[in-house]
């Protein structure tokens, strides 16, 4: 694998590929989603990345009737409200993500601890091509 | 920590005056911090010269993006005529002016001035609701916007933490949502001085004047859920769990302890004082509650020598319903996971034995987000010296008094204990 920093830049390039990236301590093993470039567990600072499974449980969630102008372009709004959630990885890490496959309007049906597999959301093109870390129900 | 925590000299708040919270079309920031000062003035019950202040340490967080202007120091010190004295504006998000209450207590502790006004000030109603959320999560890690989240997002998940680890419900929520509320209606500056059922009578009210049937709602946890009078902002973070958007200031004096009593017979003393940093949503260790918040708490409790239960009132950085729950615990008021139990059992309301918000907090008071910390500090300032009216709590020798801050979502927490002796 070509060298990347251990930054955020590298962390969404990574999204881009359909990787959720993390790094890894070389001194002492400890693990960082999204990545990084000093490890405070030991100070060291040469890291590898690791890929992580992308499996995980829902630990928290929210439904979101009014959000930001990036969401409200993708159709979301007070009746059609989105899910973002945290979750727990099976490495034991948490990030945070989109919640897909589950009813924003009906979040009594939304469990914690669903178990939850990782998707990669493209959008746009080109030089305004991004991508979002989401999840949704295994 | 190397060894305990130390102020150089001891520090007094002798004046303290806030200027009304809401939503003003016709007020800027300059307005509302001149008014911020001149209730100050008028607290200072010796009476003060302002030529005397020797620095002042100043609190926001959104105006470079809500009114396109920074640098807003020399600002205010050129209003209230302060130049050229230093003047120093402190960004710690929703926490800002907390900082520079904290920066102004070090300057004077630290020997080098012995007068320093401190506050905050926002303007924030200009804009629309879209623009606030979006400049406020300025304030969030970038994790959390990328990933959708507003800042009532963020509370709400967390209280999807709190409710499955402690059996918890929106029920709770609605417990704090009506004692704020009952709080705010006896506290003239409050944005909302009305309580649940005064809103609940108006649109009765309304209804009845248009001849539509008027809503049934049988008390106010009804009315709380209704969809219709309380609509879903980010789940389970309803309208009326969420502080509004306000415009406001507000602003303390600090001096030296030795020349306090030359200015009231009356000074609150400066006896806590901590802040704490904390992580990310994601990176945090528990969802369920701030170690920033505990982190400051300890510091402040260690400086004072005081503990949880000596703190008689407190408020609390409640821009989130369920905020005031987690604060009250990491506070050490109440153990992990009995917050929730308390403020349902009324400990908390003005005639409990911990009256927590009793200006009505964030919620209720306002939310101008530079002006909270030491608004915050404005109340202790009343209740401490018996001087808070309607709202005064029926506390018998009521001594000390805390306020805590908390910025963007967790990211920096501050707790000031303030004694009266």
């Amino acid at each position: 694998m070509e060298a990347r920093a251990f930054n955020d830049i590298s962390y969404e390039r990574f999204l881009g590929e359909d990787k959720l990236m993390g790094s890894r301590c070389q001194k002492c093993g400890a693990l960082s989603v999204p990545p990084r470039s000093i490890c405070i567990e030991c100070y060291g600072s040469e890291m590898e990345w690791v890929e992580m499974k992308g499996k995980g449980k829902l630990a928290a969630f929210t439904c979101i009737a009014i959000g930001p102008p990036l969401m409200i372009e993708e159709g979301y709004d007070r009746k059609h409200p989105y899910v973002s959630g945290v979750v727990e990885l099976e490495e034991g890490l948490r990030v945070v993500a989109r919640i897909e496959g589950v009813d924003g309007n009906k979040p009594e049906t939304i469990k914690i601890g669903t178990p939850l597999k990782a998707e990669f959301l493209h959008r746009g093109e080109g030089e305004n091509r991004t991508t979002f870390l989401a999840f949704r129900p295994s | 920590m190397r060894g305990p925590r130390k102020l150089g000299r001891g520090v007094a708040v002798v004046g303290a005056g806030m200027s009304k919270f809401g939503m003003f079309g016709d007020k800027d920031s300059k307005y509302l911090f001149a008014e911020a000062f001149h209730e100050m003035l008028s607290t200072v019950d010796k009476g003060m010269d302002p030529g005397d202040i020797d620095a002042l340490y100043l609190g926001n967080f959104t105006n470079d993006f809500f009114v396109h202007q920074g640098h807003w120091g020399p600002i205010i010190s050129d209003l209230l005529g302060l130049t050229p004295k230093p003047a120093t504006r402190t960004e710690g998000a929703c926490a800002a002016s907390a900082l520079a209450f904290r920066e102004g207590v070090f300057a004077i502790a630290s020997g080098f001035y012995d007068l320093v006004l401190v506050g905050g000030v926002e303007d924030m109603s200009k804009r629309s609701t879209e623009d606030v959320t979006q400049g406020l999560a300025m304030a969030a890690s970038p994790y959390e916007v990328r990933a959708g989240f507003t800042f009532p997002g963020v509370f709400g998940a967390m209280a999807t933490a709190y409710f499955a680890r402690y059996g918890a419900s929106r029920e709770h929520l609605a417990n704090v949502t009506i004692k704020s509320h009952n709080n705010a209606r006896l506290n003239p500056k409050a944005q909302f001085n009305v309580s649940i059922r005064d809103i609940m009578n108006q649109r009765i009210e309304k209804a009845k004047n248009k001849e539509e049937p008027p809503p049934a709602w049988t008390d106010e946890k009804e009315f709380l859920r209704d969809p219709r009078a309380n609509p879903v902002v980010a789940w389970p973070m309803h309208l009326y769990d969420c502080c509004p958007i306000s415009d406001g200031a507000s602003c303390v004096l600090l001096v030296t302890e030795e020349i306090a009593r030359d200015f009231t017979d009356n000074p609150l003393y400066v006896v806590g004082i901590g802040q704490g940093s904390g992580k990310g949503l994601h990176a945090k260790e528990d969802l369920t509650y701030f170690e920033a918040t505990r982190y400051a708490a300890q510091e402040a409790y260690g400086l004072s020598g005081l503990k949880p239960e000596d703190v008689q009132i407190a408020e609390v950085h409640d821009c989130f319903s369920i905020a005031e729950i987690v604060h009250i615990e990491d506070l050490g008021f109440f153990k992990p996971g009995e917050g929730y139990k308390a403020v349902e059992e009324g400990l908390t309301r003005l005639d409990g034995s911990k009256p927590i918000n009793t200006s009505g907090g964030l919620k209720c008071k306002g939310h101008p987000v530079g002006a909270t910390g030491t608004g915050q500090l404005v109340e202790i300032w009343k209740q401490l010296r018996g001087e808070a009216g309607e709202r005064q709590v029926p506390i018998k020798d009521l001594r000390v008094g805390a306020a805590q801050s908390l910025g963007g979502t967790g990211g920096t927490c501050t707790l000031t204990i303030l004694e009266r002796r």
